[in-house]
This record gives C-alpha cells, sequence and structure tokens, in this order.
C-alpha cells in the first residue's frame, strides 16, 4: 500500500467516521474538523500521486455488475488534491459558520463529509459504475446542503428544484454517453475504455464526446447550461457554497479532460473548438452577469461560471493544438487551464468564506445595503480585498499567472494550426481579455461597494468580526493564493505531470520552454513593493507636515452627506449595463410623481431594475412551457375515476400481450 | 541582468519622473498657443508640484488606508513599468517582468487602486468617476490585448526586449499592414488609458463629463502631487512604449555613455513629438459623450483584430 493509497484510504475513512459522528451533541466541531482532517488526507493522496506514487484498487462484489474499482493517476491526483484543500479551508471555517439552528440539524451535518468523500472519490474512480455512483452521491449529498436553511424562503426551494432537476439531466447526458461508449468496449473500466477509444468510429466518438461535454459541461456551470449555478451557489450555506463553487465545479473539468482527452484520445478539432466556443461564451457570460449583479453570494457564483469558462478555453485550446501535431503547446495551454483551476479553487474558496462572514455578521448579501465594513471587520475585509486581486487578473494575483499563461498558449498558437487557429485564436484572446476587463470592473465593484466607503444599512454599521475559526479558515485559503500568486513554480511540477507535457520551466521565473517568453511574479512583486517604499520614503523626506488632518469631505457646501448619496453597485454597473444594453436586455421601469399643484416638482421618482438571463429566458422558458403544456394535456386523461384507471390497465396489459404475440 | 539593463533601470526611471510634467507642460503650451492663449510655459506642472508637496495633509473623514495608499501605489506601479520598459537600451534591468501583458497589467492595476480610493470616499464623485473608469477599463482591454497579439506574432514573443530588437533589425516590418492597424488601435487605447480627448478631458471639472478628475476630487496636497505626477508619468509611460514599439530607432543596444546619450535624446525626442501632436489633434476634436467611447474602442478593437488578420493573411 503506497502513499497516496494511504492517503485515500484515510481520507474516505475519517470521512465516512465523521459523519457517522453527527450524532453526538457537539457535532458541528466534530463535523468540522473532520471534514478539515479529511481534506488534509486528500491532499496527501493527491500530492503522492502527483510525484508518481499511483494506485489501483479494485473491490469486486462491493457494487453490482463491475464493482468498485480505484486508481490515482496524476490528472485524477490534482483534482483530490484541491478538493482536498477546499475541504480543509471549509472544514475549519464551518466550525462557527455551520453553528446555527438550521445549520446544526443531523441530516445537513452528516452532508458536508459525504459530500467532500463523494468529490474526492469521483477522480479517483477507474470504471464507470464507480464514476457514476460518486458523481450521484456527490450530487445528492451536495443538494441536501444546499436546501440546508430552507427556511429563509421559498427561493432557497426553488434553487434546489433547479439543482435537482439540471444535475440528474446532467447524470443522464453522461451516463448516455459514457453507455454508448462502454457498449464498444469489452468492459467498463478506464484501462478498456482507453483501449477502445482508440477505435471507435468518429462518428460514434463524437456522440459520446457530445454528451459528455453536455453533462459535464453543466456540472461545471458552463452557458448555456448554467442556469442551477447562480441559484443554488448562493442559496447555499457559505461553507457550501465555497465547496461547490470550489471543487465540484472542477470536477466538470475533470470529466471533459477525463473522457475527451485521455480515454477518447483526442479526437477531432471541431469537438475543441466547440469546447473552446463555450468557453469563450461562457467566460463572456459569466463575467458581464457578475458586472451587473448587485448579490455578493450570486456575483461569485457568476464568476464561477466565467473562470470555468476560461479553463474549457484552455482545454479547448489544448485539444486544438493537440489535433494539429503540437503537443508541446498543447501542453502549455492544458497547464495553463489546470492552473486556473487550482488557482481558481483557492481563491474563489476565500471569497466565498469572506462572503459568509459579512452575511454572518450583517445577514444581508445585497451590495446596495452593505460598505463601510473595513472598521468594524478588518480581517475579512483584507481576505476578500486579497481574493478580488487574485480573481481579477491583475499583478500580484493568482489568476494573473494562469492568464499570462493561457494568453501566451493562445498567441503562440497562431502559426500552428492554419487558418482555424487563424480565426479561432484572436478571438479567443479577445474574449479572455473582455473578461479580464470585466473581472476587474466586477471586483472592483464588490469590494469597493460591500467593504469600503460609509455603511448603507444599519446591519452593515453594526456588523461584528467572525469568530477566530472562520478567520483560520479564510487564512488557510489566503495563504495559498499568496503562495500561488508569488510562487507559481512550486505547484508547477505536479499541474505538469496533470497536463502530461513539459511546457514551461523555472524557479523564480516561468520560462516556456518553446517559445521566448518569461514571467517572474515574485520579481514583478518585490519590484512594486520596493517601489512603493520608496516612493514613500521620497515622499516622507520631502513633504514640509507629515501629520495628516482629518477633514470634511467634498459636499458641495450641501451639509454632510448622507449614505443614501453614494454610489451602489447598481449605479456603479450603470454604464457597463448601458453598454451592454443589447446583450443583458434589463427590464427597466421608472415611476415619476408628480405633485398635484405642478407637473414640474417631482414628488417621487421610483426606478427598479431587473436583470433576468436571456440566455436562460429564450432557451429554458420555452422548454419549461412545453413541459407544463403537456402536463396540462396530460391531466385529461386523469379525471378521478378510478375505474378508468383500471381500464388503462387492462388495455395496457392487452396491448403488450397483443404485441408479444404478434413479434414472438 | 546586463550593464545595459542596469544603466536602463537607473536612468529611465528618473528620466520619466524629471520629464514627465514637462511634457504635460509642454503639450498644455501647445494647446495654448494654438489656442492663441500665451500659456504658462512647460514648467508650470512642476511649479505645481512644488506647490502641492509644501501643503498640509489631509485625511478626509471615513476614509480608510485604501484612500491613503492608491497614490503610492499608483505612482510604485508606473515606476516599476518605467524600470522594466526599454525605454533607453534594448535591454531591461527585470527581463521576467517585461512581458507586454505584465506591463499593460501593471498599469490596470495602478487605475484599480485610484478607483478603489475613489468608491472609498463614499462620495457620488468618487463613485462615479471609479464606475466609468473601470468601465473604460473593462472596454479597452481587447483592443489592447489583441493589438499585442498582433505585434507579438511577427516576433513570435510578448517580450518587449524581443519587440523592440526585431524592429530594430527588420525596420521593414513597421509599415506592413498588421503593423499600421496595431499603431492606430494602440492610439485609440492610449488616449482612452490616458485620460485625453475625447474619451476624457483632463481639464474639466464638470460633473457630467468627469471621469479621472472625479476619482481624485478628495486628494489634496502631497497626496494630489502624487496623483498628478503618476497621470503625467503614466502618459509618458504610454507615448513611450508606443514609440518603442513602432519607432525604436536611436534606442541604445550597448552599454557606452554615447549610445545611452543617444537613446535619452532620442526618447525625449519622440515622446516630444508624439506628445505635441496628441496636444495639437486635441484642440480639433470635441469630447465624446461617454456612451458614445464604446463605439470608438469597438473601431479600434476592429482595427486590431485585423491587425492580427493581416499578421496572419498577408505575409
Amino acid at each position: 500500500m503506497n502513499l497516496s493509497a494511504t492517503g485515500m484510504a484515510a481520507a474516505v475513512a475519517v470521512g465516512l467516521v465523521t459523519a457517522l459522528l453527527a450524532v453526538i451533541r457537539a457535532r458541528t466541531a466534530v463535523i468540522g474538523a473532520g471534514t478539515a482532517l479529511t481534506g488534509a488526507a486528500a491532499v496527501f493522496a493527491g500530492a503522492a500521486a502527483l510525484a508518481g506514487g499511483s494506485f489501483s484498487l479494485v473491490l469486486p462484489g462491493v457494487l453490482p455488475l463491475s464493482g468498485v474499482a480505484l486508481t490515482l493517476d496524476p490528472l485524477g491526483g490534482l483534482f483530490v488534491a484541491v478538493t482536498g484543500g477546499v475541504a480543509v479551508a471549509t472544514g475549519i471555517y464551518a466550525v462557527s459558520y455551520a453553528d446555527t439552528p438550521d445549520l446544526r440539524a443531523r441530516g445537513v451535518q452528516v452532508a458536508l463529509p459525504v459530500f467532500v468523500v463523494a468529490m474526492v472519490l469521483v477522480p479517483a474512480a477507474a470504471n464507470v459504475a464507480t464514476l457514476l455512483v460518486c458523481w450521484e452521491l456527490m450530487a445528492l449529498a451536495s443538494l441536501v446542503l444546499v436546501v440546508a436553511e430552507h427556511r429563509r424562503g421559498p427561493q432557497v426551494a426553488s434553487a434546489g428544484r433547479w439543482y435537482a432537476v439540471m444535475t440528474h439531466l446532467g447524470f443522464m447526458s453522461v451516463l448516455i454517453g459514457l453507455m454508448v461508449f462502454v457498449a464498444h468496449a469489452p468492459d467498463d473500466s478506464f484501462t478498456a475504455l482507453r483501449e477502445a477509444g482508440r477505435h471507435l468510429s468518429p462518428a460514434v466518438a463524437g456522440v459520446v464526446f457530445v454528451a459528455a461535454l453536455a453533462g459535464f459541461g453543466s456540472k461545471a456551470g458552463i452557458v448555456p447550461l448554467h442556469a442551477w449555478l447562480p441559484r443554488a451557489h448562493p442559496e447555499a450555506p457559505s461553507h457550501v457554497s465555497a465547496l461547490m463553487s470550489a471543487a465540484m465545479v472542477n470536477l466538470g473539468v475533470y470529466g471533459l479532460v477525463r473522457v475527451g482527452v485521455d480515454l477518447l484520445g483526442g479526437g477531432a478539432a471541431w469537438w475543441w473548438l466547440l469546447v473552446l466556443a463555450l468557453g469563450a461564451l461562457s467566460a463572456v457570460y459569466g463575467i458581464l452577469q457578475a458586472a451587473m449583479s448587485s448579490d455578493l453570494k450570486r456575483l461569485l457564483g457568476q464568476s464561477t461560471t466565467e473562470n470555468m469558462g476560461l479553463v474549457l478555453i484552455g482545454v479547448g485550446a489544448a485539444g486544438l493544438f493537440a489535433s494539429f501535431g503540437d503537443h508541446t503547446l498543447a501542453a502549455l495551454a492544458l497547464t495553463a487551464a489546470l492552473l486556473h483551476v487550482v488557482g481558481h479553487a483557492a481563491f474563489k474558496t476565500l471569497l466565498f468564506l469572506a462572503a459568509g462572514s459579512v452575511l454572518h455578521a450583517t445577514g444581508s448579501r445585497d451590495l446596495d445595503a452593505l460598505g463601510g465594513l473595513r472598521p468594524v471587520m478588518p480581517v475579512t475585509t483584507a481576505a476578500f480585498g486579497l481574493g478580488a486581486l487574485a480573481a481579477s487578473a491583475l499583478p500580484p494575483g493568482t489568476a494573473f499567472v494562469s492568464e499570462w499563461l493561457l494568453l501566451q498558449a493562445l498567441i503562440h498558437g497562431l502559426p500552428a494550426g492554419g487558418v482555424t487557429a487563424a480565426i479561432a485564436m484572436p478571438v479567443a484572446v479577445a474574449a479572455v481579455a473582455l473578461t479580464a476587463g470585466l473581472a476587474v470592473a466586477t471586483f472592483v465593484k464588490a469590494f469597493g461597494v460591500g467593504f469600503l466607503a460609509r455603511p448603507r444599512s444599519d446591519a452593515a454599521s453594526n456588523a461584528h468580526e467572525s469568530p477566530f475559526t472562520m478567520l483560520a479558515g479564510m487564512g488557510v485559503a489566503a495563504v495559498v493564493c499568496v503562495v500561488l500568486a508569488l510562487w507559481p513554480a512550486g505547484i508547477l511540477p505536479a499541474v505538469q505531470a496533470a497536463a502530461g507535457g513539459v511546457a514551461v520551466s523555472g524557479d523564480v521565473t516561468l520560462r516556456l520552454d518553446q517559445a521566448t517568453g518569461a514571467l517572474s511574479p515574485l520579481l514583478l512583486t518585490l519590484g512594486l513593493v520596493a517601489a512603493v517604499i520608496v516612493v514613500a520614503g521620497v515622499v516622507r523626506a520631502v513633504v514640509a507636515r507629515r501629520v495628516r488632518r482629518e477633514a470634511r469631505l467634498w459636499d458641495c457646501g450641501g451639509g454632510p452627506m448622507s449614505a443614501r448619496m453614494e454610489y451602489t453597485a447598481t449605479s456603479f454597473a450603470e454604464p457597463l449595463q448601458r453598454v451592454f444594453d443589447d446583450v443583458v436586455q434589463p427590464e427597466l421601469d421608472v415611476d415619476v410623481s408628480h405633485h398635484q399643484e405642478s407637473r414640474y416638482l417631482v414628488q417621487a421618482v421610483e426606478y427598479r431594475r431587473k436583470m433576468p438571463d436571456r440566455i436562460e429566458r429564450r432557451l429554458y422558458r420555452p422548454v419549461l412551457s412545453v413541459i407544463t403544456a403537456w402536463g396540462e394535456a396530460g391531466r385529461v386523461l386523469a379525471p378521478g375515476s378510478v375505474h378508468r384507471y383500471l381500464g388503462y390497465g387492462f388495455y395496457a396489459v392487452c396491448g403488450v400481450l397483443i404485441l408479444l404475440a404478434v413479434t414472438r | 541582468m546586463s550593464a545595459l539593463g542596469v544603466v536602463g533601470g537607473v536612468v529611465q526611471p528618473v528620466l520619466i519622473v524629471a520629464g514627465s510634467p514637462l511634457l504635460v507642460g509642454l503639450m498644455r503650451q501647445v494647446r495654448a498657443r494654438l489656442e492663441g492663449r500665451a500659456g504658462a510655459g512647460a514648467g508650470q506642472p512642476w511649479r505645481d508640484l512644488r506647490k502641492l508637496l509644501r501643503k498640509e495633509r489631509i485625511a478626509p473623514r471615513g476614509t480608510s488606508e485604501v484612500f491613503r495608499f492608491a497614490p503610492l501605489v499608483l505612482v510604485a506601479t508606473t515606476l516599476v513599468v518605467a524600470v522594466v520598459v526599454p525605454f533607453i537600451a534594448t535591454e531591461s534591468a527585470l527581463d521576467p517582468v517585461a512581458d507586454l501583458f505584465a506591463v499593460v497589467a501593471l498599469l490596470a492595476l495602478g487605475a484599480v487602486a485610484l478607483a478603489l480610493a475613489g468608491l472609498d470616499t463614499g462620495t457620488a464623485f468618487g463613485g462615479m468617476g471609479a464606475s466609468r473608469e473601470m468601465t473604460i477599463l473593462a472596454l479597452v482591454e481587447p483592443t489592447l490585448l489583441v493589438a499585442i497579439f498582433a505585434l507579438s506574432v511577427r516576433v513570435g514573443s510578448t517580450n518587449l526586449g524581443a519587440i523592440v530588437s526585431s524592429t530594430l533589425h527588420d525596420p521593414a516590418r513597421v509599415i506592413s499592414p498588421a503593423s499600421l492597424l496595431a499603431a492606430v488601435a494602440l492610439i485609440v487605447v492610449i488616449v482612452a488609458e490616458t485620460g485625453r480627448i475625447p474619451v476624457d478631458n483632463p481639464s474639466t471639472h464638470l460633473e457630467l463629463t468627469m471621469v479621472h478628475e472625479a476619482m481624485v476630487l478628495e486628494y489634496a496636497g502631497p497626496d494630489l502631487a502624487l496623483v498628478e505626477l503618476a497621470s503625467a508619468m503614466r502618459l509618458s509611460v504610454f507615448l513611450g512604449l508606443l514609440a518603442n514599439l513602432f519607432a525604436p530607432w536611436g534606442i541604445a543596444t550597448e552599454a557606452t555613455p554615447l549610445a545611452v546619450l543617444i537613446g535619452v535624446l532620442a526618447l525625449v525626442v519622440k515622446v516630444g513629438v508624439l506628445g505635441g501632436l496628441l496636444a495639437a489633434a486635441e484642440v480639433f476634436v470635441a469630447k465624446l459623450r461617454l456612451f458614445r467611447v464604446p463605439e470608438l474602442l469597438a473601431g479600434s478593437f476592429l482595427l486590431a483584430l485585423l491587425a492580427v488578420a493581416a499578421s496572419f493573411f498577408l505575409v
């Protein structure tokens, strides 16, 4: 039994024992600590697998037909380690956060470690049956957690329904794809599928790939299958949001890479162009929705769609380059994508935990009612600020490094693939750039409006800092964010082992192997810090009077300004909303009521803005209304008469008998 | 790190810090003369800075560290760019940072720091300026990155030193369609990023039109001096970048005093000429409405996209 097997066994054992301990009274602390330990064991297992210690295990009796088969290769190991890392931070955080009446319920507490164990097992599955069982276990456990706070309002149950339906449709899509695949292989183990994947006809392979893309893509929140994500992620308790947004969505990417790259062995260029296009669409659409959003957690959920879109751009580019035969470049693109997965997991955990801390302290997620949290919640503010910097692709942030690698891959891909690449690459670069620009605006809004300035409500002004374990959970995520931002070379060997090729090397400086290109996040940060110190020193030496005098804000002479005069998140996003009016199509409603004496005196102005998801309206509403109409039509057949139902049964049996008599 | 890189890394920031207020003064003087005024002379921005630095430091009530540190970060990001970009010498002091994407992201970081400071004041003006600045920044980014893409195709790298050296060795490429289209796209981007007419008017304080000035309305004294210096430095850095990406001639390729002197003079002349042209052009155009700016930027994005297409199809 090697290290990775020991780690996996420990993760599963600790997780399940923790789940059993939910019966005791002090369960919140035990479950939190147990989840964190499960995560730590998973990180260990993943790290051991990335270092080369893979293992295989077959337990034939556990599941009917094909049994449980587990293995951990570097690709799976990376995702296990990422999931484990997220679980460590969220487990510590949950010790205090989950100590509310709703979240203390046994069923909810049991679901947390089970969810983590299921997520850890998905990348370790070595046959289709194990993958699907763990996938479904993960979906069910997370569903329980999403609806944990259902007493808060009907929107939670609605989010739960959306999630349940869409995750199962996705599951069916994966199931269909993999069943078609398995039908062409001797058994359902990945080894057999890998062998069979080479001899599949292009049509069958295409069907398998598209079905897998739809299923795994919906789990990753890819447009147009994203509708559940901005509902379920914000309505779930914040530590669960972090687990879902930072760990669970990654498994969609894992599934796509596993099936498309590993089992099907690459495939046609059009597959990856499709992935690239969906990725670009998701990235731009996701961040555009986030830029308009004024709900802190919804914004973070929409930004998850954006980041998964960026990852898919990388995966799509990698597949495209591989289909052109340029494997170094493919490795570079896949490395960028996987590095972004890791970075996104770190900063999205941090951001969701910080948002949970705000929710815990103020009871509000509405940016328009927040603000002024800096003096009362300094640690949470710092944590969110760090996460926002990491998420907005600015140096020295985590996403900056992975997006730089992604852009390098796209730029160097131009000569690789003829006219296809000549059209796809500039468009992809433009999509990444627009995404990056809008992400900056989004996170400036989230941080600047949500945490700085003056409080916009009593809840925000009466906020208090969160308890220690919540801060410690954020601290873990923050440290990982900083390490990833300053020293990405530290995990680059692991990521490249998972990507299956070496395209970047270096220690302090990252250097591209096949082209001139280098970036040193550490030197950049040191340079920046040195420059700040120099400037501060010079200013201190030059200025005559050092003491700052406190002064009134400039209020145009109109007396002290109230918080209502501040810019809100809605007003901050207004220019962008007008620029992208044709894309987002907001529903605006302005009511101006006048004084009775004169029409020129305005009594009140009422402004309402709704930002319905346009893709959802166009794509889901028709389907839903067809289903409703079908249901209405079906009701004619069920008037409530028992005789009629008996008659249906009789005719159905007769029909089957006749059919059998004719065909046999 | 070569000797040339060290020389560049020391001389460039000094030159940019000392020269950028003079550039702003020169541009104002050009405008004044074209509009029939006498003008205050090219040294006026330096005199303003001296005056501001002697004033008291002010902390508006309710602002946090973000407000206090933003000017430092703004100047620091520009300073790092001034050190690493090959302005007077082809080699960079910090080559692993002299990447076009990194430089652009650093300059964006400065803008973000200022936008957060604008929001931190909690005034309507601060928020308005921040909101507009971020909108423009988000829309500029695609043009900027695609233009960089077009420039990097012929070199096969986004390293600034590599791009500049390649243009030096093969001057004919400057007049290729890809290069010209990218240049026009970049000019529009630079006008937008540095807040010049027609995107923003640096000399207005009218609430309907302010972008940059609205964000910095609460700054006074030495902090305002830093903000003013930084915006002048950003202008010089962007113009210098434009000059050296498309016309790097005169830049020092060896670490002799004469070569460095020629490099300095060449940069001063190029940036001065570009600044003068920009100022002269500003006399003849009016500021665009904020919501017409996206159309301008969309046009420049199209040019950048054409530049990439041209670099691929017309080789």
